[in-house]
This record gives C-alpha cells, sequence and structure tokens, in this order.
C-alpha cells in the first residue's frame, strides 16, 4: 500500500519546442532557465481510507453496494407487478388520491435506475483503486514520418489524376458540381404555393350569422346582458353540405377557424367611443372582435366586464374594446380587427361584411 | 340511586364540582338554542316579512355603500361608483356575493375575496328577496338545474367543450384560476358550490362577463358545472397536479428541486472520502 506508482514529480511544462514560437516576440524571457520563485510542494502524502486498511469495513463497503444494487432488482421486479396489478382505464386504481399505476410505474423504475448509480459511485469511493495519478499532455501533431508520407501520396494523386493537365474534364466536372445545386433550388418550390390574398380574407362575408361556439345557435341582439361575452364562430362552420357532409372539416376546418373565430361582446353604448367610419359597426352596445391576437395569434378571450379590457393570456396585451380594439398594453403591435355587425331579416346577428383588415399577427408583406 | 347521589354528594366539594356544573349548564342551554334557533328562522319566510327583514338587515350591512334604497352611491366627480346600484340585479346576485362572503366588503379593494360568510341562509335569503324585489333580476336557480348527480358521460364531455371555450381563458384548464390586470384575479373553482358557480355565469361578478341563460342555456350551464365536478373529483392520474398551474409551478420545480438533488450528486461523487493515519486495524 506504501508505494504509490505514478508520484514522481510533474516535468516542467516548458519545453524547448515552445520556447523556439514565443521568439517571434519577446525573446529575452527563457523561463526554462528562471528557477521556480516558489518551489513546487509536489502533492501531498497519500493516506489510505478505511477500507484499504480494514478489511471489516471493506466488507461493510461491499455490502453497502450489493445493497443497492439488490434493491434495484427488486424495483425493477416492483414496477413488473405494478405494470400488471394497477388498474388504468375507466376504473383505475387509486391510492390517496393519486392514480397508483403512474406514481408506483415512475417511482419503481425511477429508484431502480437511482440504485445502480448510487451503488456505482459508492464501489467507486469505496472500493475501486484511490491512486494519484499524473498523466502528461502529448502533442497533437502526427509525426514528422507520417506527415511527409501523407503529403507525398496527396501530390502523388494529383499528379496521377492530371486534373491541372486536362481542363475540359476540370472544368466540366466543376460544372457537373455546380448544376447539383438546381435541384435543390427547384425542389423549394414545395414550400410554397404562396399564400395570396389568403391571409387577408377569412370565411366571413356579409349576411353570415354570428354563432355561439361549441352548440352552434344564432344570437339575437335581446340575448345578450350587459356585461356578456360571447366565444363565438361563423355559422358556416355549422353548416352542411347538400350531400350532407359538413362544409368544412378537418385541417381545413381549423384553419378556417383559426382566422374567423370571434367575441361578441355587449357594453353600455354611452361608453364607446367608435372611430370614424365604425359608428354603425355596433347593435346597442354589441360589437364583434377577432379573438386571434394580433401579437403572436393566441386567442383570447379574457374579458373584464367593467374595465372593457381585453387581455391576452400569452404575453399580456391588452386591448380596449371599448376604443375600436385599440392596445394599451402589451408587446401587440396592432389594434384588434373588429367585424362590423348588423341584424338580419328573423332578428339574428349577422356579419355587414367579412374583416377590413387582416386578422392575426403581422406579416412580412403587411409591413 | 341512593348510592349514586351519595357519590356525588360526596365530591359536591371537589375544586372540579363547578367547573363541571358550569359546563353542564352550558351544554344545555347551547343544545337547546340549536335545537330551537333555527325553527325561529324559518318562522319569518313568509314573503312580505322575508322582504321586510331582508330589508332592515340591508339598512344595517349594506346601505352604507349601495344606498338606503340600493340606488348605489356616487363619488365626489360622479365618476365612480363607491357601491354599485342593486336595482336589478336579481337575488342570485345577493346569493353569489353574499353567500361567499364576498359582501360585505370590510374596504374597498381591486376586487371582493371571498371570506367566512357572516349571514345565516335565512338571512341571506331574506337579503336576496329584499334586493329582488327593487328591480326584475335573475332568481336564485333551483337545486335541479346545478344538481349533477345523474350527468352523463356525453354531457360531462360537452361541458367540458364549453367550457374550454368560455372559461379556460380566465379560470385556467383545470379551473384553478389565473391572473387578471392590475391586480386582480380569476377565483380558483375548486372549493366554489355547484349553485354559486351557476349563479356566477348567470350574473357576472365584478370583472366576469355574463354567460346569459339565453346564450349558454340552463342544460349547458349544468353540463359544464357537471364537467367542473368531474375534474374535481377526478384523481390525480400524474403525481402531484402542484396546483395545476402548468410550467409555472413545474418549472420552479424542475429548477430548484431537480437541479438542486443533481447538484448534491455532483458534490457527493466529487468529495473526499473519509482517511485514516493508521495503517491496519
Amino acid at each position: 500500500m506504501s508505494d504509490r506508482p505514478g508520484l514522481e514529480r510533474p516535468h516542467p511544462v516548458q519545453t524547448g519546442k515552445d520556447v523556439a514560437v514565443d521568439k517571434g516576440g519577446d525573446t529575452t524571457i527563457q523561463p526554462q532557465t528562471r528557477p521556480d520563485p516558489i518551489a513546487d510542494p509536489g502533492l501531498p502524502p497519500h493516506q489510505p481510507r478505511p477500507t484499504d486498511v480494514s478489511e471489516r469495513a471493506e466488507k461493510r463497503a461491499e455490502r453497502q453496494v450489493a445493497t443497492l444494487f439488490v434493491f434495484s432488482m427488486i424495483c425493477a421486479v416492483g414496477f413488473c407487478v405494478a405494470y400488471f396489478t394497477l388498474e388504468i382505464g375507466d376504473h383505475p386504481t387509486v391510492w390517496l388520491g393519486f392514480g397508483a399505476s403512474n406514481v408506483i410505474l415512475g417511482i419503481s423504475l425511477g429508484f431502480a435506475l437511482l440504485s445502480i448509480g448510487l451503488g456505482a459511485i459508492q464501489w467507486s469511493r469505496k472500493l475501486m483503486s484511490d491512486v494519484e495519478i499524473v498523466e502528461h499532455r502529448h502533442p497533437i501533431a502526427s509525426s514528422d514520418e507520417v506527415r511527409t508520407e501523407t503529403v507525398t501520396a496527396l501530390s502523388q494523386g494529383i499528379s496521377d489524376s492530371g486534373i491541372g493537365r486536362r481542363p475540359l474534364v476540370r472544368n466540366t466536372l466543376i460544372g457537373a458540381l455546380g448544376m447539383l445545386g438546381l435541384p435543390v433550388i427547384v425542389a423549394l418550390r414545395d414550400l410554397g404555393p404562396l399564400p395570396g390574398t389568403k391571409l387577408e380574407h377569412t370565411v366571413w362575408k356579409a349576411g353570415m350569422r354570428v354563432v355561439n361556439d361549441i352548440a352552434g345557435t344564432p344570437i339575437t341582439p335581446d340575448d345578450l346582458q350587459i356585461g356578456q361575452l360571447v366565444n363565438a364562430e361563423p355559422a358556416v362552420f355549422f353548416e352542411n353540405k347538400p350531400d350532407g357532409e359538413p362544409k368544412f372539416e378537418g385541417t381545413e376546418l381549423l384553419q378556417a377557424k383559426a382566422k374567423a373565430a370571434v367575441i361578441l361582446v355587449r357594453m353600455r353604448p354611452q361608453d364607446i367611443h367608435p372611430a370614424k367610419g365604425r359608428e354603425n359597426w355596433g347593435i346597442n352596445g354589441i360589437l364583434c372582435y377577432s379573438k386571434i391576437c394580433t401579437h403572436v395569434g393566441c386567442p383570447i378571450s379574457l374579458w373584464e366586464q367593467q374595465t372593457h379590457h381585453l387581455l391576452c393570456p400569452c404575453h399580456q396585451s391588452t386591448f380596449d374594446l371599448a376604443n375600436n380594439g385599440k392596445v394599451i398594453f402589451g408587446p401587440a403591435a396592432r389594434p384588434l380587427p373588429q367585424l362590423p355587425l348588423m341584424v338580419d331579416s328573423e332578428g339574428y346577428i349577422v356579419a355587414r361584411s367579412d374583416f377590413h383588415e387582416p386578422v392575426g399577427p403581422s406579416f412580412w408583406e403587411r409591413g | 340511586m341512593r348510592l349514586l347521589s351519595a357519590r356525588l354528594s360526596a365530591k359536591r366539594r371537589s375544586p372540579f364540582a363547578g367547573l363541571v356544573v358550569l359546563l353542564l349548564g352550558l351544554l344545555v342551554s347551547g343544545g337547546a338554542y340549536a335545537l330551537l334557533a333555527p325553527a325561529n328562522a324559518e318562522t319569518s319566510t313568509s314573503s312580505q316579512s322575508a322582504i321586510e327583514h331582508g330589508r332592515q338587515l340591508f339598512l344595517v350591512g349594506c346601505s352604507s355603500c349601495h344606498g338606503e334604497h340600493g340606488e348605489g352611491i356616487v363619488e365626489q366627480g360622479g365618476q365612480t361608483n363607491y357601491g354599485p346600484p342593486l336595482v336589478g340585479v336579481g337575488a342570485a346576485d345577493v346569493d353569489f356575493q353574499v353567500g361567499t362572503g364576498r359582501m360585505p366588503m370590510a374596504q374597498p379593494g381591486q376586487q371582493a375575496e371571498p371570506h367566512p360568510v357572516t349571514y345565516t341562509p335565512a338571512e341571506i335569503r331574506d337579503l336576496a328577496a329584499f334586493v329582488a324585489s327593487l328591480g326584475p333580476g335573475p332568481a336564485i336557480p333551483p337545486k335541479s338545474a346545478y344538481d349533477t348527480q345523474n350527468a352523463t358521460t356525453e354531457q360531462i364531455v360537452r361541458g367540458g367543450d364549453f367550457f374550454r371555450t368560455n372559461c379556460t381563458a380566465c379560470h385556467n384548464f383545470a379551473g384553478a384560476g389565473g391572473a387578471l390586470p392590475e391586480g386582480k384575479h380569476a377565483p380558483n373553482l375548486q372549493g366554489t358550490s355547484n349553485k354559486h358557480i351557476f349563479e356566477a355565469m348567470v350574473i357576472g361578478p365584478q370583472q366576469m362577463p355574463v354567460f346569459s341563460n339565453k346564450v349558454i342555456t340552463p342544460a349547458e350551464k349544468r353540463d359544464i358545472i357537471a364537467y367542473i365536478d368531474s375534474i374535481r373529483s377526478e384523481p390525480k392520474y400524474g403525481g402531484s397536479p402542484m396546483g395545476a398551474f402548468g410550467p409555472v409551478s413545474e418549472g420552479l420545480f424542475a429548477w430548484i428541486v431537480g437541479i438542486g438533488v443533481l447538484v448534491c450528486f455532483a458534490v457527493w461523487i466529487a468529495s473526499h472520502t473519509a482517511r485514516v493515519k493508521k495503517k491496519g486495524v
């Protein structure tokens, strides 16, 4: 135990080669000739661990490691038992209000892995070799012999191919490699087609009913009280084609909904300050705004009925619905688009037209 | 019997005798009050006397802010209400505000917070009757409107659709509540009674919008409540929900507990093991 390999004092780091590199700068300093101002104390004397000198301690550490590994086995078996015995699905096993299956599976697998790790660390700390080791750095460059050989082989190859002597072959090769870029560029077309004016329109059009989301029921102005909020959609999402299939479904429905979703709110008419040209966009204090935030397009319906503020929960953009959807706080750059309303012949609330501006976040062409 | 009375008599000078007699007396009088008091309150519910009793309560507890006739009190300058007018708010509003302890409010603030309820159910009913007499408004819903005992899976699923469309923006996907601007917040629905949830949708208390019965029908409201009931009673499948606040509490846990434990392991791995000086034990 007393003889410890690798404990000789490390060599001085500075070598003749390093000094040669430094010669471009200050050559007066010659580190290898100067004595160390502070003597290298070397490593402290090695002290053994209890497990190195006492067999009892060693056996105890062995037992600790083995216990951890056995515990890991028990946990792994516990995982399998829990997997088959604990119910999931409609009638899950519940312990203390927790879904037993998930909790036990997670705990057993977690402790199975953890105990292997703990055992390995305990093993290396208490039982594995404990001597200090010094390892010296080696130069990264290959030996001069290998380098010369490589350069020779390379020049041999170049001269054999005759790329310098045959410009026709060389130039056509360059052309062929360059041409390979074309398929890549042409394939970019599949990212399109360009959206055209799609971003500027929604499915709303004059006379389309504003209906309650989920239920799809049309709404009359009398249905709404002061302070009311309705999460609404265009009626077309609830209509069927002549063959009985829905007019919108699947991805198409989601894409159209993502632009056309609106909220309908009612406030006291005297609280509303409509902009010029928007005086007839509401019905007795009932206003309709896009539900899509103009910042990055989160759906917003967090409406404070007393302040008339609409807050976006994503980044706290706040819009004043009594003042044309003006941004009063947060990162949104544009006011919330408003949908002009009127009442149809049956007394239901309908759109007067599509939105007059693109809904949702700003995009490149909009500037 | 004689033996018993003799024993009691022997103990009548015990230092505890007075205490026992006092406790017995309190127990008897308290029990008698508990038996008799509700009967007294029940007797005051005939409509006219209920309104009159409610008016008396209103004058004492509410009129300082809402005015003697519920007409509201406007602050100097006429801009804001000290207490809003209560004409037309209906019995449901009183039942919600007083029944959840939001009213009477101890002091003006951003938001009326729920407190321990100060009035008895009978007094709340009389107060509601008085306020309802000021002008027509939503009535207290019957029990059948919010009873979700027999809700079918289909109704719960539909209620979930309505909940996610109309409620989650403020009240969170699990009904855990959320923040609103300027120090206000949407309350947690976990402990709110079904009746008060129904009333809140009808009346739109404070910043909450109104969801009137014509747009969200009473049946749809019951489905929403059935859904809230189902998420309240559902087991925690994934372990502790940590308040169901999503990435905020979970991230905090991961950063502090998760990374903290990893740091502890790193310290343990790199630390020195025990050493001994002498060789051979």
